[in-house]
């Protein structure tokens, strides 16, 4: 029996010492099968207490089994540590330069013109505004005639139109969209028609090409007045900032009154500067109340409905919004200039 | 139009500050483009008076002059032709800013010291061309300097008229507009009638009475027609922008200017029989004033005389009946032509003169009798002669009618209440005489105010003078309506995005293209084509976006810009339809040059990924197929083109492919390059989505290597699979494709994965199998295929 326990205390010792050493999962794994595996030293010791009387067997394993208990403690203890160490390793090893950009496709870009008319779709569609588009290709009466532009009118003659063999055009303005809307559209009527237009001209300021947006409100009771609250509240939404908006008499013949429509300089705040050539004032569109000449032609009763009409260049907006200095720009398709607008 | 402020004092009170009345005009809708100074920079120039003259002792060409300055008698050493004793003429002293910079210094002439110099109208900046000194008038004080003198400091206003407004291309016009809108005071200088001197006239008569309802004409005899026009008058004829010709020519011109009606100045020795006003026969040609031959139509309005057309009436005379120095017999012409009868006649052979701007604009009819008076005064005053009686052919044309206006309509209209008493002012101002009757007034407009036809016209009047900028902004009151939000189309703009989003960027091009360049990719497209196109390279309507993507991705690559990825929405032109599509062109790297994966040129199954993920959108992927197309713009191996699978059959709703090599080549590409284009409306119809149940069992996956002969097609192939595995396959893909040494020449192995699932329990392995032996048999038999050992 005192072979049994004979140098416990020592051995306890001496494990732990060497336990504390070990540097490898696999060593400790060796002392653990060493000392507890199945052939062990302390297995060994608690195989042979069956040969002890009662008494004897009691006392010795209870120390006996304190050692294993306090060896197997160290060697969890150990492991723990030990892996806890290799994990900090391998995931030191599997670090990354968090600066290196990522990997696959880049995303492109919207072009300027159509996020500034997505921009314009997107606050009046918030008014309750449907959005329709229209041909391109026009023929005489919906471009000029049904607007009260007889032939011959001199009117036409700012309109520079393209014209086809077959006497069809493209069309000059979106505002034949107005009448085609209300050829089978009953009041009341809220749209608006952004589109491309064309226009035999090309300058610094002209691009034979260019984006209209025409609205349309048709209803009992629609007044000059309520255009202008129109106009007011969608340049402050468009230019997130309070920019006044000024209207100044002009001539439409499918219109009347006519106005041209200036918006106030967001660049400078309506003091001048360079974008509005000192005036403060930067022209972007024309508008007014529709003639009943347009409402008869389209069968519409125009002594029970009114209704207002506005027009403003896309391109224009988008100039202004993005601080684009050169229209034709928009046309060129660079891809230096295109990507600014990502 | 050009209006000089001076002149418009002289017919209305005008404050000091121009700004002031340029934004009051503005605002009234008589837009001040700007203004500028009447004379450049001019100081130092006064008037002097030439004493004598004397033969400069070394210079053929000079003379030395003895001049009084006012202050001073100095010699002047002067080469002009025209230098004479006893002129008045402007001389710059020492010290004078000429316009072009110029400092006048003590200078010595061949020896002889000139104290100063005497100045030629271009020399003033007063002309773009001058023969000899300015002239001035006799009755200028000496010493007096030439901007007070010549009344220099004068601004010219820059009016941009709208059509309506015809009625003020004339200072006037422009005058009695003003007084309305300042509230000033008009003072139109009144013109007595000329009276006759002799009795001879000459017989006017017209036959298109609805297109000339008046013509008014006058003979004076015994007229100077070389005669130069007075400074006065020659200053403001440039002023507005015209060229002083002689006294006659200046003097139509001045009317048209001053009052706003064109005339015209007949030599009357040229004329034959009478003078008819009618339209013109077919085949008659008539020589302008500018030397060119024109065929007329007969739609054309023209002054004729017994033999020959002698004009086109209210646009421009001819050349064979005009003034010439030698004239001395006139025969003068004021006359009304109706708007319908001119506009457009001019353009039609590029003609826009003052007169036919006027005329198709309308022209005061009022006015024809009181030019006559004003001109003849002018002509005989500056150029004497003998005027006969003014006689006139028609009437001035009826008074307007009275057009009802309710004032209740006004605020309607305008969303602001005016009180009925203000409007009658505002309408009075403009010069319409207001009647009123309870709600209601009658309101008839002056001769002038020719555009006002119904009660809107009047409204803009009133809204005009009331301010547009006084009329309040008030949000309308428009019922909440809620339309139906279609479910079963794709938003272009949505499309738009996954294409950003897979790196293309947005283009615009133009809807007309370069006929040669739109035919390099399709050259046997008939495109429409424009019949005045801004220039030959915009000559035809688009059949597809390739063209102009190609030229912008062509221009992007001559920039440097190695990788392209372009797409744009729009319209294209076939025959009269007009088809909207997404098109895009794609070329360079696959990906933009990167550390973490391998760099490789951009192939078609980039583009197709792209073309998928767009179409993907619809909820329908499976319903669009690729078939090998044949189309000339495309590389004939690397082109297909798109069909959609719907309740009506198959429709093709578009093309994608590899540009072919030789055209690529042409348009500046470089290989490869691949491009797409589809049919936005056929491709974004969109299925709603219904829910389907989803399997509680799991599934078994198979993969399976087939060796088929090249041409089999891995449509057919997962066909076949679709067709032999029956309801449990859940779905097919390809794992690989493989060339090679271990196969056959003109053999491929395709390697597939196969998911079979049962939505009622779970498959065992045995099913499994007997869904591969029979797609195995299949593919053997239908497709000769032989799979391939791991």
């Amino acid at each position: 029996m005192s072979d049994l326990v004979q140098d416990l205390e020592p051995l306890l010792e001496n494990a732990r010492q060497e336990i504390a050493n070990t540097l490898s999962l696999s060593d400790l794994d060796a002392i653990r099968v060493r000392l507890l595996g199945k052939s062990g030293e302390v297995t060994a010791r608690l195989k042979t207490l069956g040969s002890l009387d009662p008494e004897a067997r009691r006392s010795a394993g209870a120390k006996i089994n304190v050692v294993k208990d306090g060896l197997q403690t160290a060697l969890e203890l150990r492991k723990a540590i030990l892996e806890a160490e290799q994990l900090a390793q391998k995931l030191a090893s599997d670090s990354v330069d968090v600066t290196l950009p990522g990997r696959g496709q880049g995303s492109g870009g919207i072009h300027p013109v159509n996020r500034a008319r997505r921009r314009i779709e997107t606050i009046f569609h918030a008014a309750g505004f449907d959005i329709a588009e229209g041909p391109e290709i026009e023929d005489d009466w919906h471009n000029f005639e049904a607007l009260n532009i007889p032939a011959n009118h001199p009117a036409r003659a700012m309109h520079d139109t393209f014209y086809f063999p077959d006497g069809k055009l493209l069309r000059t303005h979106t505002s034949p969209m107005q009448v085609r809307i209300m050829e089978t559209q009953a009041p009341p009527i809220r749209v608006i028609v952004p589109g491309r237009v064309y226009r035999c001209d090309s300058d610094m300021t002209h691009t034979p090409m260019f984006h209209q947006v025409e609205g349309l409100v048709v209803d009992e009771g629609i007044s000059f007045a309520n255009l202008k609250a129109m106009l007011l509240g969608f340049m402050r939404s468009f230019f997130e900032t309070d920019v006044s908006i000024r209207l100044r008499p002009s001539y439409f013949p499918f219109t009347e009154p006519s106005a041209e429509l200036d918006v106030s300089c967001a660049a400078c705040a309506g003091k001048g500067c360079r974008v509005c050539k000192n005036t403060g004032w930067l022209e972007v569109g024309g508008c007014g109340v529709i003639h009943p000449n347009v409402l008869r032609a389209v069968n519409i009763d125009s002594e029970k409905y009114t209704g207002y009409a506005f027009g403003m260049g896309i391109d224009r907006m988008a100039m202004l919004r993005y601080n684009v200095n050169d229209l034709r720009m928009f046309f060129e398709n660079d891809l230096r200039f295109l990507r600014q607008f990502a | 139009m050009k209006i000089s402020v001076q002149w418009l004092r002289e017919w209305v009170e005008v404050g000091n500050d121009v700004e002031v009345l340029s934004h009051a005009l503005t605002m009234a809708g008589l837009e001040i483009e700007g203004n500028q100074p009447a004379a450049p920079m001019l100081s130092g120039v006064v008037v002097a008076e030439v004493l004598s003259i004397q033969r400069h002792p070394d210079a053929e060409k000079l003379n030395v002059c003895s001049v009084n300055s006012g202050k001073e008698v100095v010699q002047i050493v002067c080469g002009a032709p025209n230098v004479r004793a006893g002129m008045k003429a402007a001389l710059a002293t020492i010290g004078a800013t000429l316009p072009d910079g110029k400092e006048i210094t003590k200078a010595k002439l061949r020896g002889i010291e000139s104290f100063g110099m005497l100045c030629s109208a271009r020399e003033l900046g007063l002309s773009d061309e001058s023969s000899g000194l300015i002239e001035l008038p006799a009755e200028l004080v000496t010493g007096t300097n030439v901007r007070e003198a010549l009344s220099l400091d004068d601004r010219i206003l820059e009016i941009n008229l709208t059509p309506n407004r015809g009625d003020c291309m004339s200072v006037a016009g422009v005058a009695r507009e003003v007084a309305a809108v300042t509230n000033s005071p008009l003072h139109a200088p009144q013109f007595a009638p000329v009276s006759k001197e002799s009795d001879t006239t000459f017989p006017v008569r017209v036959e298109a009475v609805s297109a000339c309802p008046q013509f008014v004409g006058r003979v004076i005899r015994g007229v100077r027609a070389n005669q130069a026009s007075p400074l006065w008058m020659r200053e403001r004829l440039r002023r507005a922008g015209i060229r002083s010709i002689n006294l006659l020519v200046d003097v139509t011109n001045y009317i048209v200017l001053e009052l706003g009606q064109p005339m015209h100045a007949y030599d009357l020795s040229k004329l034959s029989g009478a003078i008819v006003v009618r339209t013109a026969r077919h085949g008659e040609t008539l020589t302008l004033l500018d030397g060119r031959t024109i065929n007329l139509a007969d739609d054309i309005l023209v002054i004729a005389d017994d033999k020959t057309v002698l004009g086109m009436a209210g646009v421009m005379g001819g050349e064979a009946s005009g003034i010439s120095d030698a004239t001395t017999d006139i025969f003068l012409e004021a006359a009304h032509f109706a708007p319908d009868a001119i506009a457009g006649r001019g353009r039609r052979f590029g003609l826009i003169t003052d007169a036919s701007q006027r005329f198709e604009r309308g022209v005061d009819p009022a006015l024809p009798g009181v030019a006559i008076e004003r001109a003849t005064k002018l002509i005989i005053e500056y150029a004497g002669g003998v005027p006969g009686p003014s006689s006139a052919v028609g009437g001035a044309v009826v008074a307007a009618k009275s057009i009802s206006l309710r004032y209740g309509r006004v605020n309607k209209v305008l969303g602001v209440a005016i009180s009925p008493t203000v409007i009658d002012e505002y309408l009075r101002k403009l010069g319409m005489v207001v009647q009123t009757t309870g709600s209601l007034a009658q309101v008839t407009a002056p001769s002038w105010r020719f555009d006002i036809k119904i009660e809107e016209d009047l409204i803009e009047e009133v809204a005009r003078l009331h301010g547009y900028n006084v009329i309040p902004a008030i949000d309308a009151n428009i019922a909440q309506q809620l339309g139906r939000v279609p479910e079963d189309v794709v938003r272009r703009e949505r499309a738009a995005d996954v294409l950003i989003d897979r790196g293309y960027q947005e283009a615009i091009t133009y809807s007309f293209v370069d006929p040669h360049w739109q035919a390099i990719m399709f050259p046997t497209a008939s495109p429409k084509t424009l019949l005045n196109p801004i220039s030959a390279e915009l000559g035809s309507m688009r059949v597809s976006l390739w063209p102009g993507l190609a030229r912008a991705a062509s221009e992007n690559l001559r920039r440097q810009q190695s990788r392209v990825r372009l797409f744009e929405t729009g319209k294209k032109f076939i025959g009269d339809v007009e088809v909207d599509v997404i098109a895009g062109l794609i070329c360079g790297s696959a990906e933009p040059e990167q550390w973490a994966l391998p760099s490789r040129k951009v192939d078609f199954f980039d583009v197709k990924a792209d073309v998928e993920a767009v179409l993907a959108l619809s909820g329908d992927a499976n319903n669009f197929s690729f078939h090998v197309g044949d189309l000339s713009a495309l590389h004939p191996g690397q082109a297909a083109q798109i069909f959609r699978k719907s309740e009506q059959g198959m429709s093709a709703i578009g093309w994608i492919g590899a540009v072919h090599p030789e055209v690529a080549k042409k348009m500046d590409l470089t290989y490869p390059v691949y491009v797409f284009e589809l049919e936005a409306k056929s491709s974004l119809a969109a299925r709603v989505p219904q829910f389907e149940d989803i399997s509680r069992y799991p599934a078994i996956r198979r993969d399976l290597a087939v060796i088929v002969d090249e041409g089999v097609q891995f449509d057919q192939l997962a066909a076949a699979v679709r067709t032999s595995a029956g309801q449990l396959l859940k779905g097919v893909w390809v794992l690989s494709v493989y060339r090679g040494e271990q196969l056959d020449k003109g053999k491929k192995s395709i390697a597939l994965g196969l998911n079979l699932q049962d939505t009622s329990r779970t498959l065992t392995d045995q099913d499994a199998d007997q869904v591969i032996t029979q797609v195995i048999q299949y593919l053997r038999t239908d497709l000769g295929g032989i799979i391939r050992d791991k």
